[in-house]
């Protein structure tokens, strides 16, 4: 298991959400989130320009076992997709908290919404009680 | 209770994530369901199938009774050691499961039935062995692994005593051998050459060791599923069940209305066969990105039909799929993905052997 990066939050439905300098969001799945769903064979990606809404689903991940939602951790407006995924969904497995980052919000309400996340510490006692 | 195999601590062991199957805690992968799958398609792979259940029929009218009992006909089998596929049918032709039968003499021949229908086939085999005088013994004794993949017969070879290693090099596809106090059977689940071999519990985590050390990649049911479905074979429960007949399930290369031979589900076979059947089982590729899997709707000119087993296939890395459509159906094939259309084609299958893509697919 992959260390969990300090400066992400996370979603109870495995999804983490950075802050970035400029303001934007970025999100993906957590490590713990691929070693669950298995082998990654296909991401539905969200497009530049959708409005995406904080707890609604918004991106698809399949592995062979099976389709998973993507919920938006925070709202706002699409800006950018990571489009390298469609061709390489296993990134997602070999770096779920770098380079398998999945697509980038314009926040719309983000210091409301960043409350409900989750920080490092509470998402790991999280996934902790989830193996037991 | 969940049952275990004799090999469920060295799938442990080996970092496996487990999972229920059937009733038992079976490993799904020991990491990448998909580099498993390639290592049985170029290398060798190994697979517990301890699960799996083996049936001993005794008695001097055992082949009667497998002529009553199954849709294939027993009377394929000539010589020891030979083995067959067939279903075993209720009295309206809906598959009870899928098996395969080995003779090894005239009063004894052996079944592998599936794990999840355990109990009702043993009801079955034993509500109708009694008119026949045959004697039913389940082995639980024996564990099962299946060894398969381009270099699974030598790799195994390797591990056999010299007089047992000439043997198992020489039997032919569907032929089992027995030595080393194994059961070696050139059978398998992957459309791979390869063998299954049955041996008894006290040997099974030596041989598995032992398989492991010459280089046998072990393999989770996740790969179990993906290549046979490549390999365009039937998994029960999900591609057919007491519901469905043989016709309806791709299966009727596995009928034989032989002459004079009354099996049970024969008349409605018959019928059904008559009547024409309404529902056809057919191969599904799918171009575009994406996963077919069990359930979609499949949207034909004919009417609606469904997935029955869909996957992503790691060989052609495109999906794949057996769906359940109404009979005619070929061109312009769609399947309801989270309610957008996507286009398939029908195929033929087996979708790949022998680790090649099959020509148009």
């Amino acid at each position: 298991m992959n260390e969990i990066p300090g400066d992400l939050k996370f979603m109870k439905s495995h999804e983490w959400a950075r802050i970035e300098d400029n303001g934007t969001v970025t999100v993906g799945i957590s490590d713990h989130a691929q070693g669950l769903l298995g082998d990654l064979v296909y991401v539905e990606l969200p497009s530049v320009g959708d409005e995406v809404k904080a707890g609604n689903a918004c991106a698809v991940v399949e592995s062979v076992k099976a389709a998973s939602d993507i919920y938006a951790p925070i709202s706002g407006e699409v800006v950018s997709v990571n489009s390298a995924l469609a061709d390489k969904p296993e990134t997602i497995n070999e770096d779920a908290f770098g380079e398998g980052w999945i697509f980038v919000v314009k926040p719309s309400n983000l210091a409301e919404e960043s409350e409900e996340l989750l920080d490092p510490d509470a998402y790991a006692e999280l996934i902790e009680n989830e193996e037991h | 209770m969940t049952q275990k195999t004799i090999l469920n601590d060295a799938h442990r062991a080996l970092g496996a994530k487990m999972v229920d199957f059937g009733g038992w805690d079976m490993p799904l992968n020991y990491g990448s369901q998909i580099e498993e799958h390639h290592a049985v398609r170029r290398d060798a792979g190994m697979f517990d199938v301890s699960h799996m259940t083996v049936v001993d029929l005794h008695g001097a009218n055992t082949r009667d009774f497998l002529r009553h009992l199954f849709a294939n006909s027993i009377d394929k089998l000539k010589v020891p050691g030979k083995a067959l596929y067939s279903c075993m049918l209720n009295e309206q032709g809906g598959v009870i499961d899928d098996l395969i039968v080995y003779y090894l003499a005239e009063d004894f021949f052996r079944v592998v039935v599936n794990a999840a229908t355990h109990d009702k086939d043993l009801a079955w085999i034993e509500k109708h062995a009694p008119a026949f005088g045959v004697k039913v013994t389940e082995r639980k004794d024996l564990a099962m692994i299946a060894v398969q993949g381009p270099n699974a017969r030598a790799k195994v070879q390797s591990l056999l005593s010299p007089g047992t290693r000439e043997k198992a090099a020489k039997i032919g596809k569907f032929v089992a051998c027995e030595g080393d106090g194994l059961f070696i059977a050139r059978t398998g689940y992957t459309g791979e050459d390869g063998y299954e071999i049955i041996v008894p519990e006290a040997q099974a985590v030596e041989l598995w060791n032992r398989l492991l050390a010459a280089g046998v990649k072990p393999a989770g049911l996740g790969a179990r599923d993906t290549l046979r479905l490549e390999a365009g074979m039937n998994l029960y429960g999900q591609d057919m069940d007491e519901a469905i007949t043989p016709w309806e399930a791709g299966l009727a290369w596995t009928v034989a209305l032989d002459e004079g031979r009354d099996f049970i589900g024969r008349a409605a076979l018959e019928k059904q066969k008559a009547a024409g059947v309404a529902r056809a089982m057919v191969g599904l590729v799918m171009d575009e990105k994406g996963v077919l899997r069990h359930g979609q709707r499949v949207v034909t000119a004919h009417g609606d039909g469904e997935i029955l087993s869909g996957t992503f296939s790691p060989t052609l890395g495109k999906a794949i799929a057996f769906a359940r459509v109404p009979a005619g159906a070929q061109d312009g094939v769609s399947v309801d993905i989270r309610g957008r259309l996507a286009p398939v084609r029908v195929v033929k299958y087996p979708f790949v052997r022998d680790g090649k893509p099959i020509d148009g697919v």
